[in-house]
């Protein structure tokens, strides 16, 4: 017989479904995510952490999790080395998985790594809630035991999935101070694919000392307005003249450094359909997004400039420095899981540290 | 917008055919409605009469006319348009717009293309110059090698690596080809093959590969989207068309995706599409290895379900971009506050499934392969696999209940039939696994993901544990809800659990709905936003679900809303004439004042449009389903007389359960569908009808025959094999039809009818209200009665009816209409001979050629039927078809050429997939308009006649001597070349395809000297029936021209010798209506 288990909202909300995964009860912010593709990808997004996901898509599970190899000291088909979601909430789970690549059945990786999750919750009423009150605190609740409410946002969850010490990947012409906020493998993977030395640092490094190329701020979860020093640091770098590149947090880190505002979506924006437009131009783009933090328009100081909006709410999705090579994406353009349109954006930023580099020698 | 548009042509597809169906009945619809939300004036070209894009609310202009170089460029010249577009008509309009371009006619008149370039459509169209442009991109296609000898086929195949598959150039159906594993196989197969032809391809194999399709969309500011990617459950080898297929993909994992998807729009961008276009993959299952298929740079059917599956109107936005605008400057349609440019997420899955129609030919090959047979299709929406699977497979109708509890199916070899898939593929799985089959020996057998077999297994699982409980009583609800959670109907419940049988179930599927929900579980509706919740639909395109614990939508149950139900799938008999009459009651019931609601489920169709009705549920039309909507809805009524046989067929049980019908009483329908019930009311009548018994042993029929006289119409009530309807014309063919195709017992008896030869026949379609009629067309049949209504030329109004005759009809229809009290639309069918009628048939409902006639009175049937059928009352037309100074001409289309072996012979069973109409002034310029509509071509060099029985013989006299006046060659079978001898008929005799001597029939026809062939089928004969049944389908594999019905053929003949193709008329529907 299938356990039962209850997802209660801070609304008061209660949900009956059944039990996958881990076994044992567990809180976070319940926000949902609209991707068709993309599970252990997502569900090892950093960017996730504290908080307890719904999958719009009902049918999850399909294709089991791929294989643990890994490459350049990090998993190939992951974007961490664990499951950084406090819990999953979907509606068909798939007990039998088909993929030529899985190692074993989403259930089987969540007990490995302890998340619970729940199945068969009518995961669009669930959506329709948080889309009309906005994301809000929630909690997994197994065999009755109860959990506190836990909101991912009042603490400084960073400094839980940033690394502790700087670690160096590459071996690349080109050397890039990378923030790890909670970055995602496959950012460090793009760079490497284009002849760079990655220095990842924790988010509270202090890397004025150091050389370094580019500079580069990565996506992390929560309120960016916790991670205080590295908005600080970013400050500093700012009167250097280094190409600097922001994804996600790192969008809303640059922004508050530059002295503008950051605010709380409604209910944010995740999944992988979300449409920017270039400021200025006709080139839309499709992006893999996945945040509850933006950054005010209207706020950004005279020094700067939007670069990219949603189409679907005009909210900012990146901005521009208007005479340094400095630039930041809300969205992902490393995508995994997601569409890959703008990966050039990589391309660009390189081309930035190439130019600024010829200028320095 | 470059230079200023005012005014854009756009070509139609034509006649319904295998391959090319509805679905551009849908997307031209929808790029005219982009055209007037522009204010464009818009000129449509489509001879098929029974869509709803040739309807005066949706195109400025109509023609009428065949979608060929010849008539369009007249159209043009006529029209002067700024612009054309042509990716909204199928193959047919891309091809005629391909020719239109390369003879410089679009330069000539300065029409601009408007969407993709010509040129990017011409790459994507010849495979080796497509080819080279992947490979200049560094894309990868199936690599290929063409060969001259068994040398260097194995030096190809050594390179592409095995197994490898060879293809015999030039050779028809595929001789020569197959698969080899090792170098052995292929010098065998190698040998065989350049026996046949001097090249072969050798080719990598893909068999066994996934096969995945992504609709992309891309702006003229280079923005692209893929709105879709859909997965084919069958492998590569099947036919897309042919293959069950979901939307979006289940087995690929994120990066399968995604990479799939930058090669898409990689291919969109180099081609220069702009608009829509469809790219298929074949897709290891084994890595992320891929070869791109083929690219469709036009709307595809593909691209309809996409739409239908997704809620973005592709169609409409493809036009739009081809008027020059972004995608981020149109809005989503659903939402109508965010973005066109987005990709739609869904929070469901649906499901295709093909229909095929296969048991209504003689001979045909039944397997599925890479050519499509598929007549139509339907598509399905669950929150799970399972139900979405299950509920599709009752929608297809081919009396499922979904993939379980059916009729159990005799299958000799289920390895086989796993193996070498037909169309009963999905109940072969649903067979093998209740035989024990593992998942993993049916994956090794089909090459289905064992993703899909393992959801399919769970079906069984879940049936096994029903057919465990003891009765409702005994029945965990747990249980119940996982049961219709996977898709589990009433009936299959009431099978499963209640152990119904046969005489019972239709009252234990009520009682187990009112046990459920008495317990409360019933379905949830919910609706598809394109955007998965994220952002509110101002849309209601609804499907329903039990993975649910509400619904999207609130009701006002004020008993202002009524319900019409559609038509399901397209299939031989019943296709987009119904959708006409679905979308004009829809429209009417919305000009009346109340809440129009759909309920259809074929992705091919106007009707599934969300926009074009208040709420649209995409779901079934079973009788569980409509009452689930009605318990919702409480509308005023329910409208089930336009959407042809399904919804009429549930007429009489949704009255038996208090359900309010609109229009004619059910009693009264059921009155006219019961054969014993109408014929008592005949008698009664005083009104004649072909005698008839339903009997039940061959000495009663013999002693029936007696009486009635050969040759008599056979109607089994159980067919073992080949035709359900036969008409016999002796002794022997009787016991050979009877012994070989039927079952006869008391509980399947056979209904026995008098056959009267050379008689009329007449079609009677109009509207009453309350027993009276307000309007009515006549038509007659160009064939004599045998060839079915739907396979026969119509002729609207009569020419060749005696006025006496006309007046029987009207009062035989008069009596009935009053007898019946009929309010709405119904058909007759008489027969007609020396003004001796003879009723044949009754439908109350809208028939096939109900568009045709209101289009050529310029009378809505359709909208006078529903304002009386709401109450209204309908003043009759002042204009009678005595007053109409035009001619109708509707032909039908056949699709023989894609039903390997199918005999392209008619009888009283149809067989034609689609039709057109056309107008013209005279009776012989109408018909060579239509038939030329339906691919008929114009002959110049010889004919070859096989004239038949001695009636048909002279009856082509005539014919015969206009063409040799005309100067083509006849060409003669021995018997039909002495008798046009005989008659100082010059002609060539030559012998019957079995017989070695020259000349040949089958050489003449081989050797293109024929371009027209008239085989008038004589008797039952075996020879002769073989001998004229390879002429017949030589033909058609060689693309002639060919007419069986002599009749039709001397229409015909007379058509094209009496009137030259530049003496017909270009003139638009408006200009006809208007004299």
């Amino acid at each position: 017989m299938v356990k039962t288990g209850k997802l209660i909202l801070e609304d008061g909300t209660e949900m009956l479904g059944k039990v996958f995964g881990y076994e044992g009860s567990i809180a976070g912010e319940v926000v949902f995510n609209t991707a068709m593709t993309g599970y252990p990808e997502s569900l090892t997004d950093p960017s996730y952490a504290g908080q307890i996901l719904i999958a719009t898509y009902p049918l999850i599970g399909n294709y089991g999790v791929p294989n643990k190899d890994s490459k350049n000291s990090m998993l190939t088909h992951y974007e961490s080395d664990k499951i950084q979601i406090n819990g999953f909430i979907v509606s068909d789970y798939s007990h039998e998985y088909s993929h030529w690549n899985a190692e074993k059945s989403l259930d089987q990786w969540m007990i490995d790594n302890k998340i619970p999750g729940l199945y068969d919750i009518d995961t669009r009423a669930l959506t329709k809630i948080i889309r009309e009150k906005g994301a809000m605190l929630g909690k997994i609740i197994i065999d009755n035991q109860d959990v506190p409410l836990f909101d991912p946002n009042k603490e400084n969850i960073v400094n839980k999935v940033s690394i502790n010490e700087k670690q160096v990947y590459g071996n690349g012409k080109y050397r890039i101070m990378l923030i790890d906020c909670g970055v995602k493998n496959n950012i460090i993977r793009h760079f490497l694919k284009r002849d760079t030395t990655i220095i990842r640092v924790p988010w509270d490094y202090d890397f004025s000392e150091e050389e370094y190329d580019g500079l580069f701020i990565s996506n992390g979860p929560g309120d960016p307005k916790r991670c205080d020093i590295t908005i600080k640091n970013l400050a500093l770098a700012f009167e250097n003249s280094e190409p600097i590149f922001g994804i996600c947090l790192g969008n809303q880190l640059m922004s508050l450094a530059s002295g503008a505002d950051t605010y709380k979506l409604k209910y944010g924006h995740r999944s992988h359909n979300q449409p920017v437009l270039e400021v200025n131009t006709n080139r839309a783009y499709i992006t893999s997004q996945n945040h509850g933090f933006a950054v005010d328009n209207n706020s950004l100081s005279d020094e700067w400039n939007p670069l990219f909006i949603n189409l679907n709410d005009d909210t900012n999705e990146g901005f521009q420095h208007k005479s340094k090579p400095f630039f930041s994406t809300q969205f992902h353009p490393e995508a995994s899981s997601g569409p890959t349109d703008t990966e050039f954006l990589f391309d660009k930023f390189l081309d930035m540290i190439k130019v600024s580099k010829q200028e320095n020698e | 917008m470059e230079n200023k548009i005012n005014k854009v042509l756009i070509l139609g597809s034509g006649a319904l055919k295998i391959g090319e169906a509805g679905e551009f009945d849908y997307s031209g619809s929808q790029a005219l409605k982009a055209l007037k939300e522009e204010k464009i004036h818009s000129v449509l070209i489509n001879p098929n009469i029974a869509t709803v894009q040739t309807s005066k609310e949706i195109a400025d202009e109509i023609y009428f006319l065949p979608i060929t170089p010849f008539f369009v460029e007249q159209v043009i010249q006529k029209e002067q348009p700024d612009g054309i577009l042509l990716s909204f008509g199928g193959q047919t309009a891309l091809n005629c717009g391909m020719e239109l371009f390369e003879n410089g006619i679009l330069e000539k008149y300065n029409v601009q293309v408007l969407g993709t370039p010509i040129e990017a459509i011409r790459t994507t169209e010849d495979r080796q110059e497509f080819a080279d442009l992947l490979r200049g991109i560094k894309i990868k296609t199936p690599e290929s090698y063409s060969c001259e000898s068994i040398d260097e086929a194995l030096i190809a195949a050594e390179k592409i690596g095995f197994p490898v598959i060879t293809r015999a150039a030039f050779t028809l159906g595929g001789q020569g080809s197959g698969f080899c594993n090792n170098p052995n196989e292929l010098s065998e197969l190698a040998q065989t093959a350049f026996s046949f032809s001097n090249q072969i391809l050798v080719e990598k194999s893909l068999k066994g590969w996934k096969e995945v399709e992504y609709e992309v969309v891309r702006d003229k500011y280079d923005n692209c989207i893929t709105v879709c990617n859909m997965e084919n459950f069958d492998p590569l080898g099947i036919h897309t068309g042919e293959s069950i297929v979901v939307a979006p993909s289940q087995t690929l994992s994120n990066t399968e995706y995604h990479k799939l998807r930058e090669i898409s729009i990689k291919i969109i961008r180099r081609v220069g599409v702009v608009g829509e276009c469809n790219v298929q993959f074949a897709l290891d299952p084994r890595s992320e290895d891929y070869r791109v298929i083929e690219v469709n740079a036009r709307l595809s059917r593909s691209s309809a379900l996409a739409s239908k599956a997704t809620g973005y109107p592709l169609a409409f936005v493809a036009a739009k971009l081809g008027l020059g605008y972004g995608l981020h400057e149109l809005k989503n349609s659903v939402t109508k506050t965010t973005s066109a440019f987005f990709e739609p997420a869904l929070d469901y899955v649906t499901c295709k499934i093909p229909r095929w129609d296969l048991g209504k030919f003689n001979g045909v090959n039944k397997q599925l392969g890479s050519s499509m047979k598929s007549v139509g299709e339907i598509m399905s929406i669950g929150r799970s696999f399972e139900e979405a699977i299950q509920k599709g497979l009752r929608m297809i109708g081919q009396g499922m209940h979904g993939f379980t509890a059916n009729k159990e199916l005799s299958i000799d070899n289920i390895e086989q039939e796993l193996s070498e898939p037909t169309d009963m593929r999905i109940f072969a799985i649903a067979h093998a696994l209740k035989q024990g089959f593992a998942t993993q020996k049916i994956h090794e057998l089909t090459g289905i993901d064992l993703w899909f077999l393992e959801k399919l297994k769970n079906i069984l699982n879940i049936e096994n544990q029903l057919l465990t409980t003891k009765g409702l009583d005994d029945l965990d609800d747990n249980l119940l809800i996982t049961a219709k959670k996977a898709g589990f109907s009433d009936f299959q419940l009431a099978r499963s659990v209640i152990k119904s049988s046969d005489e019972s179930i239709d009252n234990d599927l009520l009682t187990v709905r009112e046990y459920r929900k008495k317990r409360g579980i019933i379905p949830f509706v919910k609706q598809i936003d394109t955007l998965a919740a994220e952002y509110p639909a101002q849309t209601n395109y609804l499907y329903l679900t039990y993975h649910g614990i509400e619904g999207d939508i609130e009701y006002e149950q004020d008993g202002k809303s009524v319900i019409v139900l559609g038509s399901g799938a397209y299939r031989i008999g019943s296709s987009v004439e119904f959708d006409w009459g679905s979308v004009n009651a829809l429209n009417t019931v919305n000009k009346m004042g109340y809440r129009s609601i759909m309920i259809n489920y074929n992705p091919e169709t106007v009707s599934t449009d969300y926009d074009i009705c208040d709420r649209l549920y995409f779901d079934e039309l079973s009788l569980e389903r409509v009452l689930d909507i009605i318990d919702l809805e409480t509308p005023k009524g329910i409208i089930v007389s336009v959407g042809g046989q399904i919804p009429n067929t549930l007429a009489m049980r949704l009255h038996g359960l208090n359900v309010n019908i609109l229009g004619t009483s059910p009693e009264s329908i059921d009155n006219a569908e019961d054969r014993h019930k109408f014929s008592s009311m005949l008698d009664k009548l005083g009104i004649n009808q072909p005698r008839w018994r339903e009997l039940s042993s061959m000495n009663d029929i013999f002693h029936f025959v007696d009486t009635v006289g050969f040759p008599v119409l056979i109607r089994p009530s159980y067919v073992l094999s080949g035709a359900a309807m036969n008409v016999v014309s002796n002794k022997e063919e009787l016991e050979h039809f009877l012994k070989l195709a039927a079952k006869i017992s008391k509980k399947h008896p056979v209904v026995v009818s008098e056959f009267i030869q050379q008689a009329k026949e007449i079609e009677f379609d109009a509207v009453a209200d309350k027993g009276e009629i307000i309007a009515y067309a006549i038509s007659e049949h160009i064939e004599f009665a045998g060839v079915h209504s739907g396979d026969a030329t119509l002729v609207f109004p009569p020419q060749k009816v005696y006025f006496e005759t006309l007046r029987r009809i009207k009062r035989i229809s008069k009596q009935i209409a009053k007898e019946l009290n009929i309010s709405g639309p119904f058909n007759m069918q008489f027969l007609a001979r020396d003004n001796f009628v003879k009723v044949i048939e009754c439908n109350l409902r809208a028939s096939r050629s109900f568009p045709f006639v209101s289009k050529i009175l310029d009378q809505n049937f359709i909208e006078m039927a529903t304002r009386i059928m709401l109450g209204e009352k309908v003043e009759k037309p002042n204009k009678s078809i005595f007053d109409v100074e035009h001619i109708g001409v509707k032909a039908s289309q056949f699709s023989f050429s894609r039903l390997t072996k199918a005999d392209p012979v008619l009888g009283v069973d149809m067989a034609s997939t689609g039709e057109v109409g056309c107008i013209g002034d005279e009776y012989y310029e109408t018909i060579l308009k239509a038939m030329m509509s339906v691919g008929y071509r114009i002959p110049s060099k010889g004919v070859l006649l096989s004239t038949g029985d001695i009636k048909s013989k002279v009856e082509l006299l005539n014919s015969c001597r206009l063409m040799k006046a005309r100067g083509l060659q006849l060409y003669a079978t021995p018997g039909s070349a002495s008798f046009l001898e005989s008659h100082g008929i010059e002609c060539i005799s030559v012998h019957w395809p079995d017989e070695d001597k020259k000349p040949n029939s089958l050489d003449l026809l081989q050797k293109s000297m024929i371009d027209f062939v008239v085989n008038i089928p004589k008797n039952l004969d075996s020879s002769e029936l073989n001998n004229d049944y390879i002429i017949r389908r030589r033909a058609i594999d060689l693309n002639i021209p060919i007419i069986t019905n002599a009749r039709l053929a001397s229409a015909y003949i007379t058509a094209f010798c009496t009137v030259e193709k530049k003496d017909i008329q270009i003139k638009s529907w408006n200009e006809y209506i208007k004299e």
